[in-house]
């Protein structure tokens, strides 16, 4: 540990474990914001019959046990079998011992924080301002870019910061399905975990977990901020 | 005709079944008790309801026709609405409100029209804020010259000052004036105040409970007891249009079809056209014509109808040379001085309220 020759004072593991915390983070909320765009869109200010049960799907990567759906993607998934299978022998897209695959699972269980962030966002702006810009001649994509999206944008930046803190924070599914990789898949819980699993790793564990809490701090810090921001931008 | 429409929707408790026409260069008051039916009027127009049933056709194009399967989406109908609550996008500048209407115009007017607008708003000086620096008045004129730079070929005007005090409504109402009098779009001018009617409106259309009660001129509806019976308020009083003669020792002479009214010196050009409102209250009358008499205006007038009110009092319908008068007297004058429909009288009448309407004047 007395190695540090950079200036946040970190090892060369545990930069990789951070790096790679921070890019499947961002990889996860990235392609999972679009799908949540979509289905916040198509929940919001609508009623349609089994909404309902749609909306209790939709929730279900949240409430179901990480190692569930951990377990479930690596069904799914797994080079062996169905689609995953099929997507390796096709293009040799492979998700399974991936970072692209703790990406893909620490995204879909962070969706419904995203689209419940959006949702609520878009439904607080008010729907007379949408009408309004229709009778000055905007069609319904030109309002929703110009009128409606920058109006909800807080609540969407500050959605996409906390599913992006809460997937920094994602073990259960992400060792279940790509297992636990350095350099791979061995993302900062899992590290925390490895130097537990270590005879007379503690320490190692415990510098990891004061980087985790840095982490998140600055990641609820960073959505305060994109929020005050945005909101000035309406005064 | 300019606009016109037939609808008929059930909303709440009742139906609306309404059938009018817009006439092209004017404004058509829309007026009624709240729930009458006036915003789903506005919400039909402009596209943000589909009624039931029913057809609009505006300046020959049909927007709505329920039969045929017709209906228009409000970005495609260049209907133009000033809603009660502003409605401005809180994230764009004054200037970026006014120009959202202007860029999606399909028949864009020139970068001209928006300076002219801005100052026919009196906007200059607030281009740069955003709609939550803005007092109440300040928005609602914004909102009317973001509605008016879309170049709507109708403009709805949704109760534009209800949700303005007083002292804004008297900052606001100058500018609508200047607007009416320098546009032809056609305006629907929704509002529950007839003291707004009366300023800014040519034609009344009252809804009651869905239904269009009454229809006509503003000279011809607000002196009429009818009109008056059907709004349920008591007698508005006369509102008919003069024209300035002269001025001649500090009193102005104003001419209109009964006669000649003389009211304290107005600085306006000979042959100026304004518009006076009489009030019921203000008008007495005698059956042979009063000498040495203080009041100024004594005009000759036949009595058509009286109406006889719950306590005691009585509003007297008088025909003024084709316009009409109406008096507020007592049952007990009615009967002393044996008044009744044709019967000959003199009406006095004490006080005059002129509008600040300025109309071009005629060719000489």
């Amino acid at each position: 540990m007395g190695t540090a020759t950079n200036p946040l004072l970190l090892t060369p593991a545990e930069i990789e474990a951070l790096l790679l915390s921070l890019k499947v983070s961002l990889v996860a909320i990235c392609w999972a914001f679009p799908f949540a765009l979509l289905a916040a869109l198509a929940l919001a200010h609508r009623s349609f019959p089994g909404k309902t049960l749609v909306e209790g799907m939709l929730t279900l990567p949240l409430v179901l046990p990480p190692v569930v759906m951990g377990y479930i993607l690596l069904v799914a998934l797994g080079t062996r079998g169905g689609l995953g299978g099929w997507l390796y022998s096709q293009f040799g897209i492979r998700f399974v011992f991936s970072w692209t695959g703790a990406a893909l699972a620490a995204g879909l269980i962070t969706f419904p924080l995203q689209l419940r962030a959006i949702r609520l966002a878009l439904e607080a702006v008010d729907r007379g301002l949408g009408q309004a810009a229709a009778t000055l001649g905007a069609g319904p994509l030109d309002r929703f870019w110009n009128v409606i999206l920058p109006l909800a944008l807080p609540g969407v930046v500050a959605g996409a910061i906390t599913a992006f803190a809460t997937s920094l924070g994602e073990f259960g599914a992400i060792i279940t399905f790509v297992s636990n990789i350095p350099g791979e898949t061995r993302t900062l819980p899992l590290a925390i975990y490895s130097a537990l699993e270590t005879p007379g790793g503690e320490a190692q564990a415990a510098r990891l977990t004061i980087l985790a809490i840095v982490l998140a701090l600055a990641g609820v810090g960073l959505a305060e901020l994109a929020q005050r921001r945005a909101r000035a931008m309406l005064s | 005709m300019s606009v016109e429409l037939s609808l008929r929707h059930r909303f709440g408790g009742f139906t609306l079944d309404a059938a009018f026409a817009v006439p092209e260069a004017q404004v058509t008051a829309l007026f009624g008790p709240s729930g009458a039916g006036k915003s789903t009027v506005v919400a039909a127009l402009a596209g943000l309801l589909k009624p039931d049933d029913g057809h609009i056709r505006l300046n020959g194009r049909p927007l709505l026709d329920t039969a045929a399967g017709i209906f228009v989406r409000p970005e495609a109908r260049r209907v133009g609405v000033v809603f009660q609550d502003a409605r401005l996008f809180p994230h764009m500048s004054v200037m970026a409100n006014l120009r959202f209407g202007w860029r999606r115009a399909p028949v864009k007017a020139d970068e001209a029209r928006i300076d002219h607008v801005i100052a026919l708003l009196g906007l200059e000086h607030l281009l740069v804020r955003k709609p939550g620096k803005l007092s109440g008045g300040e928005k609602g004129r914004v909102a009317l010259g973001r509605a008016l730079l879309s170049s709507p070929e109708l403009l709805l005007l949704d109760e534009p000052l209800a949700a303005l005090d007083a002292a804004r409504k008297a900052e606001i109402l100058p500018y609508l004036e200047r607007l009416r009098d320098e546009t032809r779009t056609p305006m629907l001018y929704v509002s529950h105040s007839l003291d707004e009617v009366t300023r800014l409106a040519d034609r009344v259309i009252l809804l009651k409970q869905g239904l269009v009660a009454a229809e006509g001129t503003v000279f011809d509806l607000l002196g009429d007891l009818e009109f008056s019976a059907a709004t349920g308020a008591p007698p508005y009083g006369a509102v008919f249009e003069v024209t300035v003669e002269d001025t001649e020792h500090g009193l102005t002479r104003l001419a209109f079809a009964g006669g000649t009214l003389v009211v304290g010196r107005l600085a306006r050009a000979k042959g100026t056209r304004l518009r006076v409102r009489i009030r019921a209250e203000d008008v007495m009358l005698a059956r042979e014509e009063p000498r040495a008499i203080s009041a100024n205006n004594v005009l000759a007038a036949t009595i058509s109808a009286v109406h006889a009110g719950p306590e005691g009092e009585a509003d007297v319908q008088l025909d003024c040379g084709g316009a009409k008068l109406v008096a507020r007297i007592t049952q007990a004058s009615v009967k002393r001085l044996a008044l009744a429909a044709g019967v000959p009288v003199f009406a006095i009448i004490k006080s005059v309220t002129v509008d600040s309407r300025i109309l071009p004047a005629p060719e000489v």
